[in-house]
């Protein structure tokens, strides 16, 4: 358990191989933004029937790269009525969470024939991951929460109006879909049973079902809490069709609007490493991370590298993907799905996944066999699963025509033929 | 040594944000301080080896609590100053001091009466250590989760269930309580209603 360069004491080569780890973390993470940007940049024009960047280096490699230095240039303004300490202090605190839960992700190693991934560097066994905390993935949820004071007080610290309302939108947000995104996690968490990323990647490697299908949590846990993974991540990223934060149609630019310079550029940072971070969680928590297969004629620990990278890169072009053909959700839409349709949907699972691993683990015994006791489990969860499902439908709808009918009798407009309208099912 | 460093830095963050947040007049940099205060005692938590415990406390304190702080304060925007030698409730001043002098007294008397190398007035503060399964049964990774786990959800089972029935309590009262007032403009935000 833990890093095994620190289990013998701490001396200062320890220190040095810790500090060139998260430098290197750092000065790839920025590499992977910058390519990131440009990646984006160009699958949108490609999506959108356009050619994108294409000037600067080869392929527009280094657009971004101009971009930044453009940035650094611009004047930097703060507003007369802006607060100005936390005014400067938000893009850092936009910046250092986005930083720190990198740290925690594997990135590669070899974790085939039941290995733990470390290798050798200077004579000390370690991780390929700048720190394995004992409880590392809720090092991942404290970061996700701390990430909302940056665009709050950002957008607060403005003194401006539409900062202010992206920023209040921004909040509602984080804390609606950071209970979908817990519940979830806690799907994983029940049938990895361990807190730590290094032993979440050692779980799911191996030979996996039949030696083909991957022993990844994406399929242990049945596919639903992954998606609902994805989407609460998606929220939490504010990205399309979660950016209501930032809708330029009705606020300008959001919670940005009265930043610029440099100041501008670490949010633009701090997003796109937000969106490779969670790209990185994602692949360690359901896709197993580094673990694969290793082919020989590569050293070990760099086939984990690549396979990592290689499914880092599905979720990034998924993220793409998506802000290329989502339409923004409408706000209502946004509470609807979080509150009403996320959050029972991950707990209903939760539930699901502890009764069939108390059955795999032998405490329901109700027929004598396993197996049937398995199947009899699984119909008995699912039958109370649709049960909720249908009484939640219920109570919603009922209320919603209650409020209809409450609008009806004081809000002379909306009677009649609209709430009919209306009932009658949205367009 | 370390462990020393690591509690001196941390306890002066934990006084600094706690000192902060009482004499900074203005609302959000105070909601602030009390974030630098919360870390402080995450960092003691983890130099306890209660690892789990510090990130809920980061989670769930300077996460959800004080961002739903700062949401009210910028919903309401309270961040005028107000005129604070008004006292709504005569007395309220004196009467705090004294009960926090008095819990001053009680933990610092509780400390010193326990003398050095005995720690019954320790105990007395803080409780005996529970604990059913033997230490060396644990898993070493995580054995503050499976020690905090087992104490919620055996000894204290009743307790914690009590607290959940009370919040919801709390949260749905909040919310009949605010349906009543606005009854009489209500606005619904339906997009069957909206006029365009």
């Amino acid at each position: 358990m833990g890093e095994p360069y620190l289990r013998d004491g701490v001396d200062f080569g320890d220190v040095l191989l810790a500090v060139g780890k998260a430098v290197i973390a750092f000065a790839v993470l920025l590499v992977a933004v910058m390519l990131m940007v440009w990646f984006e940049r160009k699958v949108v024009s490609r999506l959108q029937n356009r050619i994108g960047p294409n000037v600067a280096g080869p392929f527009g490699l280094f657009q971004t790269l101009a971009d930044g230095i453009k940035l650094f240039f611009k004047e930097d303004i703060i507003p007369d009525r802006a607060d100005r300490f936390v005014f400067q202090l938000a893009p850092y605190l936009a910046l250092v969470p986005a930083f720190l839960t990198f740290t925690v992700v594997p990135i590669a190693g070899d974790f085939s024939d039941g290995q733990n991934g470390a290798v050798t560097i200077f004579g000390r066994e370690t991780f390929l991951q700048v720190a394995d905390a004992p409880v590392g993935i809720l090092f991942f949820l404290a970061m996700s929460s701390l990430a909302v004071y940056g665009i709050m007080l950002a957008g607060w610290s403005s003194g401006s109006k539409y900062p202010l309302l992206g920023s209040i939108r921004a909040s509602a947000q984080a804390i609606s879909y950071e209970a979908a995104l817990g519940l979830s996690l806690a799907a994983v968490l029940l049938v990895t049973g361990t807190l730590s990323t290094n032993e979440m990647v050692q779980v799911q490697a191996g030979e996996g079902f039949g030696g083909i299908v991957p022993r990844w949590n994406l399929i242990v846990t049945g596919f639903v809490p992954f998606v609902v993974f994805l989407i609460a991540g998606t929220a939490e990223l504010n990205r399309p069709p979660f950016d209501l934060v930032e809708a330029e149609q009705e606020l300008v630019g959001g919670f940005h609007t009265e930043y610029s310079s440099i100041r501008f550029a670490l949010f633009f940072l701090a997003e796109f490493m937000n969106t490779v971070t969670l790209s990185a969680i994602i692949v360690t928590l359901f896709l197993g991370g580094p673990a694969g297969p290793n082919f020989g004629f590569l050293p070990g620990w760099l086939w984990g590298f690549v396979w990592f990278f290689a499914k880092l890169l599905v979720f990034l072009f998924t993220f793409v993907w998506f802000r290329a053909t989502l339409p923004r959700l409408r706000y209502d839409q946004l509470m609807d799905l979080g509150w009403k349709v996320l959050i029972p949907v991950s707990l209903g699972w939760l539930l699901v996944l502890s009764a069939v691993r108390l059955v795999r683990n032998g405490q329901i015994d109700i027929t004598g066999d396993s197996f049937l006791d398995a199947a009899l489990v699984v119909l008995v969860s699912i039958g109370v699963l649709v049960l909720g499902a249908v009484l939640l439908s219920l109570a919603i709808r009922s209320a919603r025509r209650e409020r209809l009918a409450l609008a009806g009798e004081r809000d002379p407009l909306s009677s009649g033929s609209l709430v009919a309208a209306a009932e009658g099912g949205r367009d | 040594m370390v462990d020393l460093l690591v509690f001196l830095v941390s306890a002066a963050i934990i006084l600094g944000g706690a000192i902060g947040v009482v004499l900074n007049n203005h609302p959000v940099r105070a909601a602030l301080s009390l974030v630098a205060s919360f870390f402080g005692v995450a960092v003691l938590f983890v130099a306890q080896g209660a690892h789990f415990l510090a990130f809920v406390q980061v989670v769930v304190y300077a996460g959800a609590i004080v961002v739903l702080i700062l949401f009210v304060i910028m919903l309401l925007g309270v961040d005028r100053t107000e005129d604070i030698r008004f006292e709504p409730l005569a007395g309220q001043r004196s009467a705090a001091a004294v009960i926090a002098g008095m819990v001053l007294a009680l933990v610092l008397g509780g400390l010193f009466l326990s003398g050095p190398g005995g720690s019954d007035g320790a105990v007395a503060l803080t409780g005996t250590k529970s604990r059913t399964a033997p230490i060396s049964q644990l898993n070493e990774s995580d054995a503050d989760v499976q020690l905090l786990a087992e104490d919620l959800f055996t000894r204290n089972v009743l307790a914690f269930e009590a607290t959940a029935l009370l919040l919801t309590i709390a949260t749905v009262g909040a919310v009949v309580m605010v349906r009543n007032r606005g009854a009489e403009e209500v606005v619904v935000d339906e997009p069957g209603t909206a006029r365009g």
